[in-house]
């Protein structure tokens, strides 16, 4: 089933052109890895998922983005609604300067989960689905920031669980984390992909070819091709993707 | 030339830069105590809480306390909100373009202006054409209009501090922009936010210039918004100017410096439990 389909999808900043013409759809329960050099395109194209590019002065865009079925570029669209099913991970881990319990709590805070029992509930169950109550419940009320950079990212992406989206929108999760902690981040992504849709941005080839089930390759804007993770490395139809996964330039 | 021995420089500059603050602590402290000593032996309970006689000659200044506090009182809540919301318009609510680009230009201009022009300007507007008189209402707003610019100058410095990141994560996590303002931009941005109305605490409470001309020199207790009043800074620069009773200058002045102290110390301490609350 599909739940993201892009249709002739360009977006630009300004005059410049970040996306041109892009078409790609993602499957519902799978995890796509997005792939390309920096500048190619690919952190715009999660951004525009969840419309997180209007925050950017002169963002502008061409073209459909249609999530299950409704096209979200459209004025009327309800962007707190929109942000909520398509939960996002940055590149660096940002704890809000707050406890690790009140950042857990921040998104259904938002979205009225007021009981503090169900609060509670949430915030357990979600830190055990990236195992991280073990090294935590004992210290909920501290600053999330005195947390280590793979906690504080396995933090996020709790976060965002914590929304109970529909996708999970990654962008290089790991690139400034050690083996040990990219380790178990990409195991809570294979344990999450039965529940979730996940769109997985990296830097990292090797994680692309290890936790996706279809690999995108973007250049300088444009999809190149997209298939199956396998079919990707190992037959890709382009020139450029053999390139770059290769290790020719990028 | 020949150029300095690179180590003998470097021991120059240490001395000369380690005199220089040395300077600005001496400055700071001679003035402080000059103040204090002379101030000290006239302070009192009952010059604290009685009112003045004669003029100011003896008695003590109660009035002026309760006139400063007023005005200052007066000048933040209306200073406070203004600026603050200016601010986060700027930041969060638009984009950089030649509108904001001339809010910020009039606002450094504004905070160029003498505070003296100020008073004149709210003497014509609040005190004449407005008809609230020499009061507490016209010189809390003069002083509202006067510190407004360093408000809206270091509130948007602050904001604009506060990482994007930060923005990108609550808006991410399903926050509506108010909410990303109140809850995550507002209480980061908060000790730099802090930092200004302090300063505009200072300059209130010290202000003369604009004081005399909107708020007159009444050294009646202040019963509402529309009595004119005295500040402490204006009862000090009167009993010195016409030497009406220069112990009593130097006590007002002492109360003055202890009071701008006071505010310095336990706005820092509320900042710092706020911070280690929120990192």
């Amino acid at each position: 089933m599909t739940g993201i389909r892009l249709l002739d999808f360009s977006h630009y900043f300004g005059s410049c052109r970040a996306l041109n013409r892009v078409n790609l759809e993602v499957e519902k329960n799978e995890i796509l890895g997005v792939i390309g050099p920096a500048g190619s395109g690919k952190s715009t194209f999660l951004r525009s998922l969840n419309r997180l590019n209007d925050l950017v002065q002169g963002s502008r865009t061409e073209g459909s983005v249609e999530v299950d079925g409704r096209d979200i570029t459209r004025p009327g669209t309800s962007l707190v609604e929109l942000r909520r099913k398509l939960g996002m991970v940055f590149a660096v881990p940002v704890p809000l300067p707050r406890s690790i319990y009140e950042n857990m709590a921040f998104g259904p805070r938002l979205a009225g989960v007021r009981n503090k029992e169900r609060l509670d509930a949430l915030v357990r169950d979600c830190l055990e689905q990236t195992a991280l109550w073990q090294e935590v419940k004992d210290r909920l009320n501290t600053s999330a920031l005195k947390l280590s950079g793979g906690q504080q990212q396995r933090l996020c992406v709790a976060r965002v669980l914590a929304l109970k989206p529909d996708y999970i929108l990654l962008d290089e999760p790991t690139s400034g984390l050690d083996p040990v902690s990219t380790m178990k981040i990409e195991d809570s992504l294979r344990r999450l992909k039965k529940d979730y849709t996940i769109v997985l941005v990296t830097n990292n080839t090797k994680q692309a070819a290890r936790v996706s089930d279809r690999t995108a390759f973007f250049l300088t804007g444009e999809l190149v091709e997209v298939g199956p993770t396998e079919r990707i490395f190992t037959a890709p139809s382009d020139r450029r993707t053999e390139d770059y996964i290769s290790g020719r330039f990028g | 030339m020949r150029r300095l021995d690179p180590r003998l420089e470097q021991r120059l500059v240490k001395v000369l830069l380690w005199a220089m603050t040395l300077a600005t602590v001496f400055v700071l402290l001679y003035i402080v105590l000059f103040i204090l000593l002379r101030g000290l032996p006239v302070l009192s309970v009952s010059f604290l809480t009685e009112n003045p006689h004669d003029m100011g000659k003896s008695g003590g200044i109660f009035p002026t306390i309760v006139g400063t506090l007023a005005l200052t009182a007066m000048a933040l809540l209306v200073a406070v909100p203004l600026g603050v919301g200016t601010a986060v318009y700027l930041t969060e609510y638009t984009w950089e373009n030649r509108l904001t680009r001339v809010i910020r230009f009039g606002a450094d201009c504004l905070a160029g202006i003498p505070s003296i022009i100020f008073g004149l300007f709210g003497f014509i507007l609040f005190v004449l054409k407005l008809g609230f008189g020499w009061s507490i209402l016209s010189g809390g707003l003069t002083l509202a209009f006067m510190v407004l610019p360093t408000i809206i100058r270091t509130s948007e410095e602050a904001l604009r501090s506060v990482p994007r990141s930060y923005r990108e994560v609550s808006t991410s996590l399903g926050s509506t922009k108010w909410q990303m303002v109140t809850r995550v931009v507002l209480p980061s941005a908060l000790p730099g936010i802090v930092t200004g109305v302090i300063l505009s605490v200072g300059r209130s409470i010290g202000e003369t210039a604009a004081v005399i001309f909107t708020a007159g020199s009444s050294l009646r207790l202040p019963t509402s918004l529309f009595s004119s009043s005295r500040t402490m800074s204006v009862h000090f620069y009167i009993l010195a100017r016409e030497g009406i009773s220069m112990p009593n200058a130097y006590g007002t002045a002492a109360v003055l410096v202890i009071a701008i102290l006071a505010v310095n110390i336990i706005t820092y301490r509320l900042m710092h439990r706020f911070i280690r609350k929120y990192s």
